[in-house]
């Protein structure tokens, strides 16, 4: 099992790698911590004929946490970002994520950017990033521009990046407001992809009120889902809201399919549970104010 | 594929050695280092990053080296479990502690548990129970049944913490 023969570009620019990407087009792959594209070659399911190798872009290799969010560059690996302590300080939610992405070794070499730009439905990144209503900036030759999630995730593995475009950064925004964030899964083993996961927000008004629930989901659509749950608690005290309504709604909301791994009944059920549980933690801890305080310590220091 | 596939030199420090081989980009870093390094240690199982046998250090970290190009890591510091040894040649930490513990029985998915737990212990000195699980969650092995395998990863970081003396006894 090896790839099948390809030509291989090592730019060592930015400039360079989106004029390469330029002149190969669509017979061009990018290349960065290659763990979801290099099985595929492996087994030969991709062949593509010129392979963009990144991994020289040190420019790239960032990630940059303010008060606002928290910006990760193309070639800032998963492991870099789990460890980053500004990024944990502003944006908790990035950490706890990550912790169920993979296993260290494969964290250690994956890129977030890569994982976002490979648009796996079943990515938990895809999923925090359009449940933050996060951005992704995209360079090419022409030059650069920057879509919101909600655009660039097209499909399942589908985005709108141009076969010339190079994705160099994503940004995940710091919920405004009094947030509390979880992130939260079941798999058959650590490490593996979830049969149903969520990330949750919810916001607290001055008087500890709901005034805001999201959740997004991996695992139950073609693409990463997110649904505004507030109707099933709004204005309800943030110990006492009925976080099952809101579970319920949520359930009621998501179509997953059947697969090898669970019935739609079974992840629908898994959804509706994994929803309550993860909204009454969240709202535990906007409560707890952590993250609000933490912005406040990390803009002290800006 | 065009019948001349072009060559590159790829040079990486294996185990504190300066190593090189001219070797078509699409050389795997596990081929790298069992077919051209004639490093075979370092066992080679799924080829698509399941199993976890290749795992080798790249710059301290460990990495499956089948999902990697050698020429991509041109330049890095590699550690394999031909490395893991004590300065003196005899078993490191992580390998007596293997073979104390019976953590291995075919050996098959050994060097990529030995190179995973080494790095790992250097994260997290005295693991837990739990933790050590967590830890070997990525590798396969289907001797063991893992008991032994946890066993021996408290085992190693008991050893890493004792003289040298202690480990040969």
């Amino acid at each position: 099992m090896k790839p099948a023969g390809f030509t291989y570009h090592r730019p060592a620019t930015v400039d360079d790698a989106v004029a390469v990407l330029a002149e190969v087009g669509p017979a061009g792959k990018v290349l960065a911590g290659g763990q979801s594209l290099v099985p595929l070659l492996n087994m030969r399911l991709a062949a593509p004929e010129h392979l963009v190798d990144v991994n020289r872009l040190s420019d790239l290799a960032y990630v940059r946490a303010d008060g606002d969010g928290v910006t990760v560059g193309a070639l800032a690996r998963h492991a870099d970002v789990e460890r980053d302590e500004a990024a944990y300080a502003v944006l908790p939610l990035l950490r706890d994520t990550l912790r169920h992405v993979a296993h260290p070794t494969i964290r250690n070499r994956g890129t977030t950017v890569g994982s976002i730009a490979h648009a796996d439905p079943a990515g938990e990144l895809t999923a925090v990033l359009a449940l933050l209503a996060g951005t992704v900036t995209l360079r090419s030759a022409a030059g650069e521009r920057t879509v919101t999630a909600a655009d660039f995730f097209t499909g399942p593995m589908s985005t709108c990046a141009g076969a010339a475009e190079l994705v160099t950064s994503v940004t995940f925004p710091v919920p405004e407001g009094r947030t509390g964030t979880v992130w939260t899964e079941v798999a058959r083993r650590h490490g593996d992809y979830a049969v149903c996961g969520t990330g949750v927000v919810v916001t607290l008004d001055d008087d500890l009120r709901v005034a805001g629930a999201r959740a997004a989901y991996v695992s139950v659509g073609p693409e990463p889902v997110v649904l505004d749950l507030t109707e099933a608690v709004a204005g309800e005290m943030h110990d006492a809201a009925d976080w099952p309504a809101a579970g319920r709604l949520a359930a009621g909301r998501l179509d997953p399919d059947d697969d090898i791994h669970a019935t739609a009944a079974y992840r629908t059920r898994l959804a509706e549970v994994l929803t309550t549980r993860a909204l009454r933690e969240a709202a535990g801890r906007a409560a707890g104010a952590t993250t609000a305080a933490r912005r406040e310590a990390s803009g002290g220091d800006q | 594929m065009s019948p001349a596939e072009e060559l590159y030199e790829v040079t990486l420090v294996v185990n504190g050695v300066p190593r090189s081989a001219t070797v078509p980009a699409r050389r795997l870093l596990s081929d790298f280092l069992r077919h051209d390094l004639e490093l075979t240690g370092t066992h080679v199982g799924c080829e698509h990053g399941v199993c976890g046998a290749c795992t080798v250090l790249v710059d301290g970290r460990p990495i499956r080296s089948c999902l990697q190009f050698a020429v991509t890591v041109d330049g890095a510091e590699v550690t394999t479990v031909e490395g893991c040894t004590r300065p003196d040649g005899e078993l490191g930490p992580v390998q007596q502690a293997f073979r104390d513990c019976h953590g291995l029985q075919c050996g098959f998915c050994t060097p990529g548990f030995v190179t995973t737990v080494t790095a790992y212990l250097e994260e997290n000195p005295a693991p837990t129970t739990e933790q050590a699980r967590e830890a070997i969650a990525g590798n396969l092995c289907r001797c063991t049944g893992y008991q032994n395998i946890v066993a021996s990863v408290l085992r190693a970081a008991e050893l890493r913490q004792t003289p040298a003396e202690e480990a040969s006894r």
